[in-house]
């Protein structure tokens, strides 16, 4: 790597094009889970932002002294302290919304998308384009949560962070589990079409694909 | 007493299905279901796996974590014991029965850093569940994951022979027929007066 690097494109990789819920289509979980109101996936959204920035960090560091073959038991044992700091603050400044979405919190511990970049890229780089790549991929997971949330709860309850627009629930399937699916595979579609459409690009499975290829699931 | 049982199985299995109305083990979920074959290997390998990290960790939370007060390491300790099972499974397998092994091996690999498999104890934990219940959730949570696993997968086959528009082939299109699952699984909701 030379001196300059490009941090800008680091952090922008994590937005766009390698989106971790709608272009490589890891951690889809929560991705349904927490979005039935833009709040609660926009909190999920920053724990995860927090969690992924702080262990590429931790392991960035110290990755000139972990074996090669204990690497991704090491890994997980880092992001779980990391977890276990995030679930004790929000167990304690966030009741409400901790009461709805504790058990989401807790497995963020076992989202793919953690442990991917830290193999593939934290375990790598210095400790600042790791952070930038944690920022990044964090920021482009809390715009999916938010958007996902925001469809379902102005559909589901005509509402949008709690406050109430319109006098009735216009579609109340929007926010029951049924709607989270449909919404998440209705954007997906539409990225999908927007990408080929406009781009000429790949659709969202092959990305997919390729990155289980590189082992990074 | 048995009738405890009963609900939390049928509660675990079908009301609160992992995938239909849990949203948990998506990955694994879309991942393994393009085939039948692979999906009911799969179902295999998951319903052990959960009943036996149930077991395990619900001896360790009862019998090391709470007399130490140690209750907020739960998830470090869990996601310990369970990777560390999943291991050791994998080696014995390896030796013992080598036939097996070529045959499931390959999805205890997917297994370790899954949502599903720590979400048990994690569950178990805070419910309280006793030692009964804590193996009730188990196994009527992989009970539930093997059920969603089959549909999808014989649903998936014969999408194979559909004419889906081209943006929507591969996961959008699965993510809409689940949606259509999890809404029949909601009459499920009804079964037990809570």
């Amino acid at each position: 790597m030379n001196e300059k690097t490009n941090y800008w494109k680091i952090f922008k990789n994590g937005l766009f094009s390698e989106n971790p819920v709608f272009r490589l289509a890891l951690s889809l979980c929560p991705a349904v889970a927490v979005t039935g109101g833009v709040k609660n996936g926009f909190l999920m959204g920053v724990a995860v932002l927090f969690v992924q920035t702080m262990s590429n960090i931790t392991v960035s560091i110290i990755r000139n002294f972990i074996h090669p073959r204990v690497r991704i038991p090491s890994y997980i044992f880092i992001i779980a302290a990391w977890v276990t700091v995030t679930d004790l603050m929000m167990a304690a400044y966030a009741r409400d919304v901790y009461k709805e979405m504790g058990l989401y919190i807790q497995l963020i511990v076992a989202f793919a998308i953690i442990l991917s970049r830290l193999e593939s890229f934290a375990s790598k780089k210095n400790v600042l384009p790791s952070g930038v790549d944690g920022l990044g991929m964090g920021v482009g997971f809390l715009i999916a949560l938010v958007l996902i949330g925001f469809v379902r709860e102005l559909m589901g309850k005509g509402a949008l962070w709690g406050y109430q627009f319109t006098p009735t629930k216009p579609l109340l399937i929007m926010i029951l589990p049924t709607g989270g699916f449909f919404v998440m595979g209705l954007l997906m579609g539409l990225f999908n079409w927007i990408n080929r459409r406009f781009f000429g690009g790949k659709a969202s499975t092959d990305v997919h694909m390729e990155a289980h290829r590189h082992g990074s699931h | 007493m048995l009738e405890d049982i009963g609900i939390i199985f049928i509660a675990s299995a079908l009301i609160n299905n992992f995938v239909f109305s849990r949203y948990l083990g998506l990955c694994i979920f879309f991942g393994v279901t393009k085939k039948m074959e692979t999906a009911i290997g799969m179902s295999i390998t998951f319903t052990s796996v959960m009943v036996i990290s149930a077991a395990l960790s619900w001896l360790v939370y009862h019998i090391i974590m709470i007399p130490l007060n140690l209750g907020f390491l739960k998830i470090v300790i869990f996601i310990g014991i369970v990777s560390g099972f999943v291991q050791a499974a994998d080696t014995i397998m390896k030796k013992v029965t080598p036939g097996l092994y070529y045959k499931l091996g390959i999805y205890l690999a997917l297994i370790v850093t899954n949502c599903i498999i720590l979400a048990v104890p994690l569950i178990n934990a805070s419910e309280k569940y006793d030692f009964l219940q804590s193996l009730t959730l188990g196994l009527g949570s992989g009970a539930g994951f093997s059920l969603a696993l089959v549909i999808m997968a014989s649903i998936r086959e014969r999408l194979e022979l559909a004419d889906v528009p081209k943006s929507f082939e591969g996961l959008p299109i699965s993510f809409v027929l689940t949606g259509l699952i999890a809404l029949a699984f909601l009459g499920f909701s009804g079964m037990i007066p809570l």
